[in-house]
């Protein structure tokens, strides 16, 4: 009998897993999700709401796929796990035997306690549910005169989106005093605080919430602000003040929590042929420098394919490369190579160069060591830069001056677009003879 | 829930997102114009021809304007899809079936009944929607209008009006912006005035849209077409060796340098209607791959149909004269099979490998050329090849592929079938810069390391049905056949990870199993076939 390789939730990790097992082995594989019968990219949400796609365009592959790759796909919800039986336990009253175990079930919105916090007309922007849920509560700006976003993250910034796209007024509280400065510097903060603006969106800064007012029928009305104690009528309150892991169904069992699942370089559990990957799994330590638990699409993916090869008897590390991710704020794109920090958590050696160009769309931030001018990262703003040439430089650890003055091999804007390396380079040289 | 059924039959969706005053009545503006040309096709006979056709195609246009400027310029720069698939229009709902049964119906009276437009056969005078154009054909070649003037003064308004509000609604995009000039500069200038102007400075020039070319263009080489040409003296000659060398010389090397697209989304007309007009449409075709499996047997079986129909063509007419000239049928036919087995020989010593299991499919398709070619000229006769009438050949290729294929349902089928239909399961022309696309060209869509997110906004935009997340989130360029280079993809991914690039040929294929972004040793173990 082939080995029965069970995986607890079908985002982009463990269908990674499924998929590479798949290539390296002929084990039996089963796919456990209580979300959605098939794999879809949860990223891809936002666009079925403001109309660009429709659901099954979400998903990247199709319906075939799966019983030609011989992946099974039970949909269930796991409500138990007894490790020593290898056993899953359903919601639904049945069972299913694993010899491996991989889970995978991703995040869930934070809820920090705030009062109403369960009405009816509140809710995330993570799961196929919630955008249900949305669709029903704000379907258009007359049944949802005015929707309140609380917390201002990458989650909260593309539920701004979704609502305007339908013409449905937002207030957007934000904790911090500028849109997501927990990570980006200030220069590009400010610049995204104004694009918000831009969009009619009404952004409060350095403001929380307090508690959810509900009217006769368990509904949202309104939300009052902490600081401020302003009441704003409301009939939508999206709550995107980040993420956790999606482990409550762990807690009982014998695999060690703490946020996460706990997991070592191997993304094994402390429970033999029980491993974790995906936003769910929590690093004893933080690899070189990230966070022990990374709710990042890629990261997501790069786990699957390094536990596919331990699975399949190839032990090795989860050892991830270069940071990188990237983001859309509304209509300005964002990438990131490497590290560059906010003031806040920034390593007293990091210096930034920062340029803007005046439309106010565009800029970007160069992060170095202030005595080895050794470049570290570079998030961007409005222009495409490409991964294998920042990925190869900061593997080559070239200093600022070569960064500054090869840009243009980096660039990724389609053909035609101006290109503003030469101005950059002016400010470059600029800015170092003030100095 | 989510995906939108809607469950009211109103034909505007009760929840979609509403259209502004402003576009409303841009839209009634637009409407009234098309109102008269109704009217003229009903035989109203309009007192002042050229007062009312000025004010039809001026209502139309300005609607169409009027209507864009307030879509898009009342937003900030940005991708403009929103409500495409709430729109019935844009997602095969009632709208969409409306629009796509009177186009059909349109593009049916207009090939096989163009009596009903009001053509005048026999001498007599146009009548209904044909002799409103009158007036504007005589200003421009001094003869009455036809249906195919009638028809091109409008295919040219809808690439000028839409090609406007395509580019405002990619106003931050340069790219989608010169490749639109490009392609109403084509449409108004190659395809609608210059043949009228070359017809007022020799009348007995046979109508040539110099951007068209063979197989595209598949009556260039027609008897009446050639001897139009070569009764013309030095331009007449001059224009028919452009016409071969357009497909022998010019397209070859522009498709090495830049890819298909420099035709189908900068120049060609049927790609510039596509681009415009068709762009509410583009995510309408299929990106399943039973549809890319029936799309590789139908176009080149069109190719095929194509080249054999026109080399039978020539052939017939080869044999009329007495061999007063060199090029007799058996010289002819040597130098087409010489051809032939030149390119497929080339193909298979280099590209061998890359075409993997395609190429059985490709060595069987010549066989079958050659194999139609040589029994054509060991059973012809003057009158007959293939045991049937020759000319029936031609007329059956007219009939199917060149009104019934490409327009009836390559263009009256936009609002089902998506915009590019006839360019993806039929165009001969697509089919050759594709496959040299595809093996001999710099071109492709890069993608960015490991960036990609699986979203799928890339494949839902692509009017040629290609699944481009499939390689996108592989890490993998796309080196597809199809792909006509639109940019559009590119232009709406969220994470900047597509760019259509000319570079070398050297590691333009790069399938990869393992994104960038993980550990080195674990991506080189697993990229190891």
């Amino acid at each position: 009998m082939q080995e029965h390789i069970v995986i607890i939730g079908n985002g982009i990790s463990g269908v990674t897993a499924a998929r590479h097992i798949r290539k390296l082995s002929d084990k039996k594989i089963t796919i456990v999700s209580a979300e959605t019968e098939y794999f879809f990219s949860r990223t891809a949400l936002m666009y079925i709401y403001m109309g660009h796609m429709k659901f099954e365009h979400t998903q990247p592959y199709e319906n075939w796929f799966w019983e030609k790759n011989r992946i099974n796909l039970k949909k269930g919800y796991v409500k138990t796990i007894d490790t020593n039986a290898k056993t899953l336990y359903f919601a639904e009253g049945d069972t299913l035997k694993y010899d491996k175990l991989i889970i995978a079930t991703g995040s869930k919105p934070n809820k920090f306690g705030w009062p109403g916090q369960d009405l009816e007309g509140v809710m995330g922007m993570y799961h196929k549910q919630d955008l249900e849920n949305l669709e029903k509560y704000a379907p258009n700006n007359k049944a949802c005169k005015r929707a309140v976003i609380v917390g201002g993250g990458l989650i909260g910034i593309e539920l701004a989106e979704m609502l305007n796209s339908r013409q449905i007024p937002v207030t957007f509280l934000v904790r911090e005093d500028s849109f997501w400065n927990g990570v980006l510097p200030t220069g590009e903060s400010e610049m995204i605080n104004r694009h918000i603006k831009n969009h009619h969106i009404d952004l409060r800064l350095g403001n929380n919430l307090k508690e959810i007012v509900s009217d006769e029928n368990g509904k949202v009305k309104s939300i009052i602000i902490q600081e401020t104690g302003e009441e704003i009528a409301c009939d939508v309150v999206g709550l995107t003040a980040g993420v956790t892991p999606n482990i409550d169904f762990i807690k009982d069992s014998e695999i060690e929590t703490g946020r996460g699942v706990k997991v070592n370089r191997y993304l094994e559990t402390n429970v033999s042929d029980v491993y974790a990957i995906g936003d769910c799994a929590e690093q004893h330590e933080g690899i070189n420098g990230r966070r022990p638990i990374e709710a990042v699409w890629y990261t997501g993916r790069m786990m699957g394919e390094t536990l596919a090869q331990t699975i399949c008897e190839n032990r090795i590390q989860y050892n991830p490369g270069h940071w990188f991710n990237s983001a859309k704020f509304l209509d300005i794109e964002y990438q990131t190579y490497g590290w560059v920090f906010s003031e806040r958590g920034r390593p007293e050696y990091e210096k930034h160069f920062h340029w803007k160009h005046e439309d106010d769309t565009k800029c970007i931030t160069i992060a170095y060591h202030k005595n080895t001018n050794t470049f570290l990262g570079i998030n961007t703003f409005g222009i495409r830069m490409r991964h294998e040439i920042f990925d190869m430089w900061l593997t080559e650890k070239r200093d600022v001056d070569y960064i500054i003055n090869h840009l243009p091999e980096a660039n990724f804007d389609p053909e035609f677009y101006s290109h503003y390396e030469a101005d950059i380079l002016s400010a470059y040289n600029k800015q170092l003879q003030t100095v | 829930m989510s995906n939108k059924i809607n469950h009211s039959m109103s034909l505007a969706k009760p929840d979609a997102v509403d259209i502004s005053n402003k576009q409303k009545i841009a839209l009634a503006i637009g409407i009234i114009g098309l109102l008269i040309l109704t009217l003229a096709l009903f035989n109203t006979n309009f007192p002042n021809k050229g007062l009312f056709l000025t004010l039809a195609l001026g209502l139309i246009s300005g609607g169409i304007i009027i209507y864009s400027r307030e879509a898009y310029l009342t937003k900030l720069e940005g991708i403009k899809n929103d409500g495409v698939w709430f729109k019935s229009i844009s997602s095969r709902g009632t709208w969409g079936w409306i629009v796509g049964v009177i186009l059909t119906a349109f593009y049916i009276i207009l090939y096989f009944f163009p009596k009903y437009l009001g053509l005048g056969t026999d001498g007599a005078e146009n009548t209904g929607l044909i002799s409103l154009f009158d007036p504007l054909s005589k200003l421009l070649s001094g003869r009455p209008a036809s249906q195919w003037f009638v028809y091109g003064t409008l295919y040219t308004v809808a690439i000028l009006a839409f090609g406007y509000k395509f580019i405002l609604k990619y106003r931050h995009n340069r790219y989608q912006q010169l490749r639109t000039g490009s392609v109403m500069f084509f449409q108004l200038g190659f395809a609608f005035l210059i043949p009228e102007f070359m017809y007022v400075m020799n009348n007995d020039l046979p109508y040539y849209d110099l951007k068209s070319v063979w197989p595209l263009n598949y009556y260039i080489f027609d008897e009446w077409s050639v001897n139009g040409f070569l009764s013309n003296g030095n331009i007449g000659l001059a224009l028919i060796l452009f016409g071969i060398i357009s497909i022998f010389v010019i397209t070859p090397i522009l498709t090495y340098k830049y890819g298909k697209r420099w035709y189908c989304s900068w120049v060609c007309g049927c790609g510039g209607l596509a681009e415009t007009a068709g762009d509410s449409f583009r995510q309408l075709s299929s990106k399943k791959m039973s549809a890319w499996k029936l799309e590789r047997w139908l176009i080149h079986t069109v190719l095929v149909f194509s080249v054999v129909m026109t080399v039978a063509m020539i052939y017939t007419y080869l044999g009329y004269d007495k061999n007063d000239f060199w090029l007799t049928r058996g010289v002819f036919i040597s130098l087409v099979i010489g051809f032939l087995t030149l390119v497929f020989a080339g193909v298979m010593y280099f590209k061998r490998q890359e075409l993997g299991k395609d190429a059985k499919y490709g060595a069987i398709g010549f066989f079958v050329v050659i194999a139609l070619l040589l029994i054509m000229h060991f059973t012809g006769t003057t009158n007959q090849i293939f045991y049937i009438k020759s000319g029936a050949l031609r007329s059956a290729y007219g009939l199917y592929i060149g009104s019934i294929f490409s327009g009836v349902i390559g263009t009256g089928f936009y609002p089902i079938l998506g915009s590019r239909s006839w360019c993806r399961f039929g165009c001969p022309m697509a089919a050759i810069l594709g496959f040299q696309q595809r093996l001999f060209s710099k071109f492709r869509i890069t993608t960015n390391g490991g960036q990609c997110i699986s979203c799928g906004n890339c494949s839902n935009s692509c009017e040629m049905g290609i699944d481009v997340r499939a390689y996108a989130q592989k890490g993998e360029n796309i080196v597809r056949s199809s792909c006509v280079g639109c940019g559009i993809c590119s232009a709406v991914c969220p994470r900047g990870v597509l760019k259509l690039e000319n570079d070398g040929m050297e590691g333009r294929i790069n399938p990869t199993e393992i994104l960038l972004g993980n550990d080195v040793d674990l991506m080189d173990l697993v990229n190891k076939k």
